[in-house]
């Protein structure tokens, strides 16, 4: 019963993302993305991991694509425009791609395909279960990550700041 | 809800959404694109542990999809910041562009 | 007194030290005392040495003396060790005497040459080394020796060597030499595996208990040796090397190239006596080559222009009697050859050394003459040691000697009547061509104004080297005045005897011996006193003049030389220009260029680029972990 939602949910899954890879416009390649992590979303969810599918919801789709909305946005404001001008190298720039892409699924499915597996009823697991995991064995890690999330903060503000300075600059030099 | 869905189709997925992901990083040229294929794998690999920790019903699958989660909001942050830099200094974000590395 | 033995050989080797480190900042006459003056005490201390030594002969007629043991290695520990016999007293006297006189000669004849100090620092090196050769106990010892008048023979004949000829005359005089080292070293390598050691005593000891006479060891042992005392001495066929050697001053010509050096070879034959007796078919070889080379190269000399060429194949003329001796079985008479020829041969070429600085450094005879009033010192010196050369009968020392030779050459076992008619026929060739310079320099019509140099300093060493040229006969006296026995007895006491045997009758030997000086210088006197034209007129004639150009040329062995070895030699390496082993370590370098040059594409800054890498890496990977 579980498994007619999972197969289509993965081929919306797919279809998505091969949507998001083959866009010109950024705007609509992004709102495939979301599209493909939301039908990830539901896979979490069949498999039997509520917490997961929540936080893909909500940070995955949105707050990370958000992010990247933004980013668009700014970008597109200049004359560069859309990449549209230099984006179109036509089929030549994809068969090298493609064949690496035939050769590593290739791969990746022998490697699954070599030990049979017996399906077994499982029970979902709960987010409960995940916090006491998290703060027991995986506190260290939770540490990690808080510390990563800061570093990735400072950066980006640094980042930011002086990017900021120096347009600032550039326009009053430019101004005059 | 039970889980009989097969941990090998769970990972062929997976592995699909990682390829078509690592194209995408191949064939475009856009900074951003690239950033966002960077995303699509980082997906499916968190796809692929939530779908082992299902199969043995443990929640360190789903623990380690959020140590995933993070990093990509930590990376992602500063990639596009570091993409605004580009744009700064070469008025495009065309990756081909940026090739002082060049020997 | 005996224990200052060691001084013999050292003092020279600190003159050499103090003049190659400060010579250069003292000023001439310092130089000049400081040149000679090492020799002259090595000189004084030879001769208490042997003076204790004839005075109270020690037990065994041999006295050593070991300084340290120079290294202990593989069961080889030569030491540096002195060893004071008859032969060796002998041989030190002699050389520090004539080397005494030549360096008291050279303060004056080299005055005023910038290259003045390290002229005598060469000098002293060498009789050092020559005094090592003459004293040393074991044979590695004396290669020590051998090796060091080898390199001063090199330094000093390239002396003027802002002259390029004179380094390639060098060059010429150490490689010919070195190949007769070589075999001197194989020699050595095959004495230390068959008998253990190298100390010389010893080593003879054994050879005789070991070795059969004639046996295949023995005869490769002696025969080595033999290569090596050839090539020093300029026998055939490594005799090349001597003439060139005269671009070197004269007194070197005199020291190394006459009177010591080219005798170093003389002397390892007569050493090693013990180890030649038992290879008579080595014995019969010294001979031949002896008999041959006194022939060839008393007719060069007879064709020679430049004079110190002359007295360059006279030497090796007279070496060669010093060789057919050896070779006969007549050591002592070697050695006693060796002694007279050290002191006429010396004199010779230090009585043309002032001639040649007289006439501004002329060397062709033929540009000289009549030169008998204007140089008296230098003629009357000349004409003694061209006499003694000639062995003029009863007058001179080298009557003495040569007609030894002569007598045992003919009457030995070993000698026959061939080897004595070829030493009968070398006597007169080299009156005949002593005289022809006599006569040729010094009478006549004189040419060339003189530019009289001579000072006390040249002449007082030329008279007592005509002294001893005349008197060294004395030497053979079996006792000295006080009725010790002389030191050509204990030499003799130390060398083998002549085996006896039958041949010419000792009348009739001694009379063509006396009367065939006096045959030579009749017919040098009527072609260049009587006649000086009919020389000339008679090289007109091609055969004559055909012979003559190839007497000039040493028969010839120059070209043979150079065509046989050179040459093939020089082509080979310019056809390896390119060198071809080098090949292999260029195409090392070539190939990692090429490598980088194909790999540094790759890195283009392109990030996809990059990115596809290790896309490309993982899936290589991920195949060799599954399937391989």
């Amino acid at each position: 019963m579980v498994t007619l939602p999972f197969y289509i949910a993965s081929a919306v899954a797919i279809a998505a993302t091969f949507m998001v890879i083959t866009r010109l416009n950024a705007v609509h390649a992004l709102l495939y993305l979301v599209v493909s992590l939301l039908a990830v979303a539901l896979i979490f969810l069949l498999l039997g991991a509520p917490f997961a599918a929540a936080l893909e919801v909500v940070i995955y789709a949105g707050a990370i694509m958000v992010l990247f909305v933004f980013v668009v946005m700014m970008l597109s404001m200049g004359p560069h425009g859309a990449s549209e001008k230099w984006e179109k190298p036509g089929i030549s720039a994809w068969i090298g791609p493609g064949i690496l892409f035939a050769v590593l699924l290739a791969e990746l499915l022998y490697v699954f395909g070599r030990t049979p597996y017996v399906p077994v009823h499982v029970a979902e697991v709960t987010p409960r279960q995940v916090g006491a995991r998290l703060l027991g064995p995986y506190l260290l890690g939770v540490e990690l990550v808080s510390m990563l999330l800061l570093v990735g903060l400072t950066g980006a503000f640094h980042l930011a700041y002086h990017l900021g300075k120096r347009e600032t600059q550039k326009g009053a030099g430019g101004s005059r | 809800m039970n889980s009989q869905i097969p941990l090998e189709h769970g990972m062929a997925l997976a592995a699909v959404l990682l390829l078509l992901g690592l194209v995408g990083v191949l064939v475009r040229r856009d900074a951003v694109f690239i950033l966002l294929s960077l995303e699509i794998m980082l997906n499916a690999a968190g796809l692929a542990f939530i779908a082992a920790g299902a199969r043995w019903a443990q929640a360190d699958g789903q623990v380690m999809f959020l140590f995933i989660l993070a990093v990509a909001a930590a990376e992602v942050s500063i990639g596009l910041a570091l993409v605004l830099w580009l744009y700064h200094w070469h008025k495009t974000v065309d990756i081909d562009r940026a090739r002082s590395l060049r020997g | 007194m005996l224990a200052l033995i060691w001084l013999i050989p050292v003092l020279p080797l600190a003159g050499f030290l103090c003049l190659v480190l400060l010579g250069r900042r003292l000023p001439p006459a310092v130089v000049a005392a400081l040149g000679p003056g090492p020799v002259g005490l090595s000189m004084v201390a030879s001769l208490l040495v042997t003076a204790a030594f004839l005075h109270a002969p020690p037990a065994g007629l041999s006295y050593s003396q070991a300084l340290w043991t120079w290294f202990d290695a593989g069961g080889l520990a030569p030491r540096l060790g002195f060893y004071l016999d008859g032969l060796s007293a002998l041989m030190v006297v002699v050389v520090t005497v004539v080397a005494f006189l030549i360096h008291l000669y050279s303060t004056r004849f080299m005055a005023g040459d910038p290259g003045y100090a390290r002229f005598f620092a060469y000098m002293n090196l060498f009789v050092g080394s020559m005094l090592i050769l003459v004293l040393a106990d074991n044979l590695l010892f004396l290669y020590l020796g051998w090796e060091g008048v080898g390199l001063c023979s090199y330094l000093l004949i390239g002396f003027w060597y802002k002259e390029p000829k004179n380094g390639r005359a060098a060059i010429k005089a150490f490689v010919v030499t070195r190949l007769g080292d070589t075999s001197l070293t194989l020699g050595f390598f095959l004495l230390f595996a068959s008998l253990g050691t190298l100390q010389i005593q010893e080593l003879t000891r054994r050879a005789a208990e070991v070795w059969v006479p004639g046996s295949l060891a023995a005869t490769a042992a002696a025969a080595l040796l033999l290569g090596g005392a050839v090539g020093k001495s300029a026998q055939l066929p490594l005799q090349t090397w001597l003439p060139d050697a005269m671009a070197g001053p004269t007194p070197v010509s005199a020291l190394i190239h006459a009177a010591t050096m080219v005798t170093a070879g003389v002397y390892l034959i007569a050493r090693m006596s013990g180890l030649f007796l038992l290879a008579p078919y080595v014995q019969l070889a010294i001979a031949l080559i002896g008999a041959v080379t006194l022939l060839i190269a008393g007719a060069s000399a007879l064709t020679q222009r430049d004079v110190k060429r002359v007295l360059a194949y006279s030497t090796m003329s007279q070496v060669g009697y010093m060789f057919l001796a050896l070779g006969v079985g007549a050591w002592w008479a070697a050695i006693f050859h060796l002694v007279t020829h050290a002191f006429f041969k010396a004199l010779l070429f230090l009585s043309a050394g002032v001639v040649i600085q007289a006439l501004d450094e002329e060397h062709d005879i033929f540009k000289m003459g009549g030169l008998r009033k204007s140089l008296p010192v230098a003629f009357w010196t000349f004409l003694v040691g061209a006499a003694s050369l000639s062995a003029l009968p009863f007058v001179t020392a080298g009557f003495y000697s040569k007609d030894l030779i002569l007598s045992l050459v003919g009457s030995s076992a070993r000698g026959g009547t061939w080897l004595w008619m070829a030493g009968v026929l070398g006597a007169f060739l080299t009156a005949l061509y002593a005289f022809r310079v006599v006569f040729v320099v010094f009478f006549g019509e004189q040419t060339r104004a003189v530019k009289e140099r001579s000072t006390m300093a040249v002449k007082i060493p030329l008279l007592i080297l005509a002294l001893f040229a005349v008197g060294a006969g004395l030497f053979a006296l079996p006792q000295t005045p006080g009725g010790a026995a002389s030191l050509a007895a204990l030499t003799q006491a130390v060398l083998p005897g002549v085996p006896p045997g039958t041949g010419l009758g000792p009348i009739a030997a001694e009379t063509v011996t006396s009367l065939v000086p006096l045959l030579g210088i009749l017919v040098a006197a009527l072609f260049y006193l009587a006649r000086p034209s009919s020389a000339a007129a008679m090289l007109r004639h091609r055969p004559f003049s055909a012979l003559h150009g190839f007497w000039f040329s040493g028969w010839g062995f120059d070209l043979a030389y150079r065509t046989l070895f050179v040459d093939p030699f020089v082509r080979l390496a310019r056809l390896n220009r390119a060198d071809v082993i080098d090949f292999f370590y260029r195409g090392i370098a070539r190939a990692a260029e090429l490598g980088n040059r194909a790999l540094v594409p790759t890195q283009s800054g392109n990030v996809r680029w990059y990115v596809m890498g290790i896309a490309l890496g993982g899936a290589v990977l991920i195949a060799v972990v599954l399937f391989l």
